[in-house]
């Protein structure tokens, strides 16, 4: 696989939307690709930082971004017109962040998720497989095994953060030809362990806490996204775990040390593996494999 | 003062917790912001304190010292030492006398503000309770009977007792046509479905709360433009890149379901308009099952719609301090 690169992609022309009258969404292409996530995550920290005032939430998503504003303070029209001139002006292989890559330990067709998984086939496309053998099938692969090295065998780049506080979602860090793509469920579950780790469309989604869901579910992390209390050291400045723009690399765990992992979170103890790089998009688009092979060398 | 009942889901509200949207948290507060407010000032406290939000059945409090409470919003009969207390009106509670609610006759959720507000500690920012992660208001969850809930310091509250509000600036919670700017990802609708989607009567579900209204109509799939979807949507017409809600948006999940201040921030289900802020605040009075019409708006007539709400709202807060004279000093 040497010196496969990522294809950038030409995005489609914008879509400024107002949201009633104090949201902009801002949809920069309709599929999803590292080009128009990276810009939406430039455009929003810029204007973040240097936008006008009357700003109230500046969001950035997967393809998207979303702004709520006080229209008494800015006029929607006037907002559109910042964000087009910004648009213009980024160039996505020029900016450079400071991410942070986590180690998520994950347990794999755990119990919990699998009963979860059972509970809801007859909300399911394919009530007679699990939700991994039937990822694994219409994703080509020969077994489930397979299918989980492959999640497993390259880091997420986290798109997003939302659904609920804390969860994030995150886009293998790999060439479009080798990308997983999964529908949802049929209809949405009405419950979902916590710590479940989840794929849908083509993005795996950690739930921090139980509630509905629609993404198919693979196993479950011992560890917390969410720490509302941040009693766990890795929470000290913020009670969510990884922003937009941070790595999350899936280990494979068995039982025992899920159980083990879990003892140290509850008692507060447990040390999240992490590390800080300079993320470069440039040297990242031109040799993936690589760069992804450094970017995994700095974990403990 | 103390709970002695929480009636059916009583939380501590404000005017929000903003600025958190990016990590996936939604700004809380009361849903009917209008009544809100309009509480707050009766009592002379600023708009941000924290008020009580009773849905549909109201709580039974005890007062344990002497304090100038308001009610605004829905009409749920509430009386103090069994005298009837009008709403939309400063009045004073002496220690040890009890609030009750009825069951709301018109209108979904009320508002008690008390001088001084409900003084508990602020979460990044706010005293809304957000039950989802258990943040907020009284340990992140619903008043229980037992609760007690320390109330603030007031220097102004006694000259407005007696106060009200005109009439004429009462909302009317019997409007159900709900104001809405088209758009987000209204793309995904095809001409005819879009027509549809405006001409019908939704009837509010049972699934209506804090989260998001659902609604029961006509069946929404096939107002969707067919086309091959875009790599990471998913298959179904309904599928998008996930991508952010703004709060009062419509999220076509099978069925309509507008995004209320509790609502999941993101998502994959295409959202096709947006709710005009003054017209969450009067959704948030509609009751499961009242029909209500969307009417589609342009920005400019939803900009117009808020400024007109925002000059009631100033008229209201100049009007009250008039009558106050301790704020003339």
């Amino acid at each position: 696989m040497a010196n496969k690169t990522i294809t950038r992609q030409e995005l489609s022309s914008p879509r400024y939307e107002y949201g009633g009258d104090d949201w902009v969404f801002v949809e920069l292409d309709e599929a999803m690709s590292f080009d128009a996530n990276f810009k939406a995550q430039a455009i929003t920290q810029e204007i973040r930082q240097n936008g006008p005032d009357g700003l109230i939430e500046v969001a950035p998503s997967n393809a998207s971004y979303l702004i709520q504003f006080d229209p008494g303070t800015l006029h929607p029209d006037d907002l559109i017109d910042e964000l087009k001139a910004l648009e213009e002006e980024i160039d996505v292989s020029d900016y450079q962040w400071e991410a942070r890559i986590f180690e998520i330990p994950v347990f794999y067709d755990d119990p919990w998720t699998h009963e979860t998984v059972m509970d809801f086939r007859d909300r399911h496309q394919d009530p007679d497989s699990t939700d991994l053998e039937y990822s694994a099938e219409i994703n080509g692969f020969d077994s489930v095994e397979a299918f989980i090295d492959h999640h497993s065998g390259a880091p997420h780049m986290v798109t997003m953060i939302g659904f609920v506080p804390g969860l994030p979602f995150c886009f293998q860090m790999v060439p479009r030809d080798e990308q997983i793509e999964v529908p949802k469920y049929e209809q949405p579950r009405t419950a979902t362990p916590s710590r479940a780790v989840g794929f849908g469309g083509a993005f795996t989604a950690i739930y921090p806490v139980p509630g509905a869901g629609g993404y198919q579910l693979y196993g479950r992390t011992p560890v917390e996204v969410l720490d509302v209390d941040q009693k766990l050291s890795a929470f000290e400045d913020s009670m969510v775990l990884p922003n937009p723009g941070d790595i999350i690399s899936f280990r494979q765990i068995d039982r025992d040390e899920y159980d083990s992992i879990r003892e140290d979170v509850e008692d507060n103890s447990y040390q999240y593996n992490y590390s800080k790089i300079d993320f470069e998009p440039q040297a990242f688009f031109e040799d993936p494999h690589g760069y992804n092979e450094q970017l995994l060398e700095v974990l403990d | 003062m103390r709970i002695l009942d929480g009636g059916l889901v009583t939380t501590v509200q404000d005017t929000g917790r903003y600025g958190h949207y990016h990590i996936g948290m939604p700004p809380s507060g009361a849903m009917d912001q209008f009544a809100h407010k309009v509480a707050n000032w009766l009592v002379g406290n600023d708009e941000s304190d924290a008020t009580l939000e009773m849905t549909y059945m109201g709580a039974d409090i005890e007062f344990a010292e002497d304090t100038v409470f308001a009610i605004t919003g829905a009409d749920m009969d509430p009386s103090l030492n069994d005298e009837e207390v009008p709403l939309w009106t400063a009045v004073q509670a002496e220690a040890g006398d009890t609030l009750a609610f009825e069951f709301a006759t018109e209108g979904t959720r009320a508002y008690l503000a008390v001088a001084g507000g409900i003084d508990i500690e602020p979460v990044m920012g706010s005293r809304s309770t957000y039950t989802l992660i258990g943040i907020g208001g009284h340990e992140g969850r619903s008043l229980e009977e037992g609760d007690t809930l320390p109330i603030g310091s007031s220097s102004n509250a006694e000259e407005m007792i007696g106060t009200s509000i005109d009439e004429d600036n009462q909302p009317d919670y019997a409007t159900h046509e709900i104001n809405v700017v088209m758009g987000l990802c209204a793309y995904r609708l095809t001409d005819d479905g879009r027509d549809r989607f405006i001409d019908a009567e939704w009837k509010i579900s049972d699934e209506a709360d804090r989260v998001g209204y659902r609604f029961n109509g006509p069946d929404i799939t096939d107002m969707f433009e067919k086309r091959e979807q875009p790599f990471g949507a998913g298959p179904d017409v309904t599928n998008v890149v996930d991508l952010g809600y703004p709060v009062g948006s419509i999220q076509m999940a099978g069925q309509p379901i507008i995004l209320m201040r509790d609502a999941v921030t993101g998502g994959g289900y295409t959202t096709v308009g947006t709710i005009v802020s003054p017209d969450r605040d009067l959704l948030s009075q509609c009751r499961t099952h009242n029909t209500v019409t969307f009417n589609a708006v342009d920005i400019d007539d939803a900009l117009a719609m808020r400024r007109e709400r925002d000059q009631t709202l100033e008229q209201i807060r100049t009007s009250l301090q008039e009558d106050s004279p301790s704020t003339d000093d």
